[in-house]
């Protein structure tokens, strides 16, 4: 009955509040929706070009762009499957072999979300870098004639900086998953003679396949538009897609191969976010904090 | 509480604490001492100096601190403002617009900051509107790639907003305006907090869209950390790179401190 009469009562404020929507879309149209529908016709026109699909045919051909779009999903895969395992595991110990101070650590690596990320890539320079610390001990103790250690400069540089960045994406999920796990349930498990990786295996990993879908989806969304640890590192052989549009706007000022290089990304990065919404829409991931 | 014996939870533990240790701990620390780091030739840097953390704080990178405060600051309350806008509004929508509104506030999220930045480029160097080489294009770019995480942060607090409060204040006879000034936003003030701390983390630490639109006299922090870095001056970047993580977290200690009536879940 009460029910019922807060119903009627709210049901014609329902009907005037739609209108309400119309200012912060239209600020959004007019600053987001209309650039990029301007890269979307720079890219097919030419500028003030007839409709032609001749700048795609001139980008899709070359070879820079060709390896920019290998590196881009190499890295971003290779950078999430990381990203996985590491979250898996620092999100195994901190839950289920907490040692003293866990919860301070585990909200320290979760402020890392709020730090630039070329942080992680300027530290990897001065640690693994060719004049590094890591390089500078090595050669100093055995007489190397070259830097020994070199991955900085290959892809896997750009991947380890991407795993430690954007490795609290998925323990914060995966936190929030082990938090609801019954001790008891795993307590009765070890109790009856489970070994802990089984208890792992067979308890825990089960539990935590949500979380890391979502987690993992999400990383393969951040990877794909990765800056600013590209362009630090700043590897000769190591561009992504990101890092060329860049590269073409700012440093060539061909703007139509920049937009049309920023198109694709866009298109590969809008499908990789629709896979994450559902992924999250159907496992209730909103709810273990996820944006 | 998984691994019983106490050898077994000694090793678990070491690999733990290296682990966290190499990946997390370790980078922090060498940017701290790379920024005070007087000569590097060795392992370990020599000759402890404050000089670059100086240079970092006057002339050039002294404007780019202010720079960047202004834009973060700027843009994250204008942020908020429409994010809280956007889901207060959506909130008495039907279903159906509703889902769909949703994606939309939620796609800027989704595409890469460097081509927010060349849409902002193209879109704003013709007419009607030139903004090309001001600031406000700067803002602009920070507005757009954080609005969605404050409008996310907003509509998951309103979605956890128990009706009752709401409905209780309408049936005793407040009106829109009462229930949203008194009863509503008091009750998201928490979430809104936590959506300017994270918008403004965001921005400080930007760097694919102002790369591609910031004018000469604009530059933000992470924009002449880098350039510092590109020409070889490290120790002076490592100092404004420990500058923006101090003013950084210092934000968000201040508006964690706030106090709120009603504590969030």
């Amino acid at each position: 009955m009460a029910d019922a009469t807060l119903a009627r009562l709210s049901r014609p404020s329902v009907q005037t509040d739609s209108f309400w929507v119309i200012p912060p879309l239209l600020v959004l149209a007019v600053l987001f929706f209309y650039p990029l529908s301007l890269i979307a016709t720079q890219a097919f026109t030419n500028g003030t070009g007839p409709v032609s699909l001749t700048q795609f045919g001139a980008v899709l051909g070359s070879a820079v762009f060709r390896s920019a779009l290998l590196h881009t999903i190499e890295i971003s895969i290779s950078a999430s499957a990381g990203c996985l395992l590491l979250g898996f595991v620092i999100a195994l110990v901190l839950s289920f072999a907490p040692f003293p101070g866990a919860r301070v650590v585990a909200r320290l690596i979760d402020t890392f979300i709020a730090l630039p990320t070329f942080l992680i890539a300027l530290a990897f320079t001065f640690i693994y870098g060719s004049a590094g610390v890591l390089n500078g001990a090595l050669i100093g103790a055995l007489h190397f004639e070259t830097p020994p250690i070199d991955f900085l400069y290959s892809p896997w540089g750009v991947i380890l900086a991407e795993v430690t960045v954007y490795t609290p994406f998925v323990l914060r999920p995966l936190l929030a998953t082990f938090s609801l796990i019954d001790i008891a349930q795993i307590e009765v498990a070890s109790s009856l003679g489970a070994k802990p990786w089984r208890v792992v295996r067979e308890v825990i990993l089960p539990a935590a396949v949500p979380a890391l879908l979502a987690g993992g989806s999400l990383c393969l969304l951040l990877t794909v538009n990765e800056f600013g640890i590209v362009l630090f590192i700043g590897a000769k052989g190591v561009i992504t897609l990101p890092l060329l549009v860049y590269d073409k706007a700012i440093q060539e000022f061909d703007y139509t191969a920049a937009c049309v290089i920023a198109l694709i990304n866009v298109v590969l990065s809008l499908a990789l976010y629709f896979v994450y919404r559902l992924l999250v829409g159907r496992l209730g991931g909103r709810r273990a904090g996820l944006v | 509480m998984l691994v019983w014996s106490k050898s077994g939870r000694a090793l678990v533990w070491t690999f733990a604490g290296l682990l966290i240790g190499i990946v997390y701990a370790a980078p922090l620390a060498i940017i701290a001492m790379a920024s005070l780091a007087g000569e590097w030739n060795g392992v370990l840097p020599t000759k402890p100096t404050l000089e670059h953390y100086a240079s970092a704080l006057s002339g050039a990178s002294g404007e780019q601190l202010q720079a960047s405060l202004i834009t973060g600051a700027v843009a994250s309350l204008v942020a908020l403002g429409l994010g809280t806008w956007a889901a207060l509004a959506l909130r008495a929508m039907a279903p159906l617009p509703r889902r769909i509104l949703d994606v939309i506030f939620f796609i800027p999220s989704a595409v890469p900051s460097v081509s927010v930045g060349l849409g902002l480029l193209v879109a704003f160097s013709r007419p009607p509107l030139l903004l090309n080489g001001t600031t406000t294009i700067v803002f602009i770019a920070h507005f757009v790639l954080i609005s969605a995480f404050t409008y996310g942060n907003l509509s998951a607090g309103l979605a956890r907003l128990p009706p009752d409060y709401e409905q209780v204040a309408e049936s005793l006879g407040a009106r829109a305006f009462y229930r949203l000034t008194r009863v509503t936003l008091p009750l998201v003030l928490p979430y809104m907090l936590a959506a300017l701390s994270l918008s403004f983390a965001m921005s400080m630490g930007e760097l694919g869209a102002t790369i591609m639109v910031y004018p000469p006299g604009w530059v933000t922090m992470p924009v002449g950390i880098f350039a510092l870095t590109d020409r070889g001056d490290v120790f002076e970047g490592s100092a404004l790179t420990m500058l923006l993580i101090a003013s950084t977290l210092a934000m968000l200690l201040i508006l964690s401190r706030i106090p709120t009536k009603a504590a969030p879940r």
